[in-house]
């Protein structure tokens, strides 16, 4: 107890000594006990710490307090509001059209110079000043070849971006439907390029042919060229329907690291009544396009094809019956197709979501579709 | 266009604490964060949390001495921001492409990681006044945030003189120390 009392007086002279309330022989005298007892030294330390962390802390309260006073008055006054028109478009698309204004100007004010320039030299000049006049068209061309080059950055821009020769147009996802390697996807993921590559969650690039599209059921086959051959792939391809309210996952690429995400069979149909498709309850991105859907035994029972523009987090799905279709109509259209959907019982039943994942994630690829330059 | 003059002012009223520069700084930003929030798969209250955090970021570093801001507020709070949000998607397994080519941005990753550390600092004390229990947190925040004199604080906590109260403020005072000290040093 007399301890306590002793640290209290001790505190009280730290405090009065950090307060610069002490007389400056008491300070004297202060300073020399910090020099020679650590333990004193240390306290100091610490006392201006805790009181500088406190200060922080006391500082942030308040200001978070009258942030929020000022959102409220804001709103009152009507200066900040909830509603608010979203954009249509994206902001490459605004960039675009500030830069298309900008370069018209240009046009225009090079047009009217090259104009007012060879008006004053027919005017003034004599005939024979061809050198001059000439000159001048290579001004107007040089802004027109700027003016181009600056519509070409902006192609560049919108065009997702340029990889050495080849501008990939487009890309989602694709999943494995037989370990030989062929893979499915949607057909607007190929957006009507003629080549594709696809990239592992190892971030291991193949080649891959293209082998069918039926861009009516949205679906496209592809083939992974030197593809190490699996045994069999962990998941079955589903030809039953699914039921209201299943659990669902998928697993896809709308950036560059594979990525999980999760809901629930929301209708048995999809936009509009289809029936080919389903509606699900989850947030899908750009690039989720194409991607496998499970549900919680790891069956895969569509691909992840198309959002609601409207409605937050409506996303539809192919019905994974439509590729037993898709590929039965193409062996009887082509003899040399042998694709084996994988239909073998699940091996993810009853295995919680990290470990199907970590089964399931090496047969889903980034899919990238390109033009040839 | 607001001038480099007016700007300074906002932030000079930012750093002392100046409702009507806090106010002007926050409705001449705030739309344009609740926009990009909206159109990057946020909500309306996503768009607030990361504004006022983006602003106490701004606000506690406007307050250090070695503060420079080399660009405009503008373009500084939606830097913050963007990489705020941007953090938060990826934690929540989201990912907007639209994300890139956006307006114009500074490289913040210094100061966020400042601000997060200070988001830990501030948790830490946060928790640690709460398990200190009444009336300690009342009577520390009274005496060292509001300043109110131990004369007050005694007649308000109905301790019968000042000594009394001053000697209760001490004891809280060690409790805190501990508490505090015992996380800042995990956290460490």
């Amino acid at each position: 107890m007399s301890n306590q009392r002793e640290d209290i007086g001790m505190i009280q002279n730290v405090e009065r000594y950090l307060e610069g309330k002490m007389l400056p022989n008491e300070i004297a005298y202060f300073e020399q006990l910090r020099k020679n007892i650590p333990e004193i030294d240390e306290m100091v330390v610490e006392h201006n710490m805790l009181m500088h962390q406190l200060n922080n802390y006391g500082n942030r309260v308040d200001f978070k307090n009258s942030l929020n006073d000022i959102h409220e008055k804001l709103s009152e006054q009507g200066n900040i509001s909830e509603g608010l028109e979203v954009t249509p478009k994206g902001r490459i698309i605004q960039l675009y059209h500030k830069y298309k204004r900008v370069t018209a100007i240009a046009a225009s004010v090079g047009g009217i110079i090259a104009l007012v320039i060879s008006a004053l030299v027919s005017s003034i000049g004599p005939a024979n000043n061809n050198d001059k006049i000439e000159q001048l068209g290579r001004v107007v061309a040089q802004i027109q070849q700027k003016q181009q080059n600056q519509g070409n950055t902006i192609n560049e821009v919108t065009k997702h971006f340029t990889e050495n020769e080849i501008i990939v147009t487009s890309g989602g996802t694709g999943f494995l439907i037989d370990a030989d390697g062929y893979l499915v996807t949607n057909a607007h993921v190929l957006h009507g390029s003629s080549n594709a590559y696809v990239m592992s969650n190892t971030h291991e690039n193949y080649d891959a042919t293209i082998v069918f599209r039926d861009e009516v059921r949205d679906i496209a086959i592809l083939k992974i060229e030197d593809f190490p051959q699996l045994k069999k792939l962990p998941y079955s391809i589903k030809k039953s329907e699914v039921d209201l309210g299943e659990e669902l996952f998928t697993l896809g690429y709308p950036r560059n690291d594979i990525t999980y995400n999760k809901g629930d069979l929301s209708a048995l149909t999809g936009y509009n009544g289809d029936t080919l498709s389903c509606q699900i309850q989850m947030s899908a991105n750009p690039g989720n396009s194409g991607g496998p859907v499970f549900n919680k035994n790891g069956d895969v029972i569509g691909i992840l094809s198309t959002r609601e523009k409207q409605s937050q987090g409506v996303s539809f799905a192919i019905k994974s019956k439509n590729i037993y279709r898709l590929v039965d109509d193409l062996k009887n259209a082509d003899n040399s197709i042998d694709i084996k959907l994988s239909t073998a019982s699940s091996s993810l039943k009853n295995k919680d979501r990290v470990s199907q994942i970590k089964q399931i994630e090496s047969c889903v690829f980034l899919v990238k579709a390109f033009n040839k330059k | 266009m607001k001038s480099e003059y007016t700007e300074q002012l906002l932030l000079k009223g930012l750093a002392n604490n100046d409702s009507k520069a806090i106010e002007t700084i926050y409705k001449d930003n705030f739309k344009m964060i609740q926009n990009f929030i909206i159109n990057n798969n946020g909500s309306y209250d996503d768009a607030r949390d990361v504004f006022q955090e983006a602003m106490i970021a701004l606000y506690e570093k406007v307050q250090s001495e070695s503060f420079v801001l080399t660009c405009k507020i503008n373009t500084y709070v939606y830097s913050v921001c963007r990489r705020l949000w941007l953090k938060r998607l990826q934690n929540q397994g989201k990912f907007s492409n639209q994300m890139d080519i956006v307006e114009e941005t500074v490289p913040v990753e210094d100061d966020i990681e400042v601000h997060e550390k200070r988001n830990a600092e501030f948790a830490i004390m946060e928790r640690a006044l709460s398990s200190l229990g009444e009336p300690c947190k009342s009577l520390i925040e009274g005496y060292y945030l509001k300043k109110m004199d131990m004369q007050a604080i005694a007649v308000e906590f109905g301790y019968t003189n000042a000594d009394n109260a001053k000697n209760q403020k001490y004891k809280c005072f060690m409790r805190l120390k501990k508490l505090f000290f015992s996380q800042y040093n995990i956290g460490e």
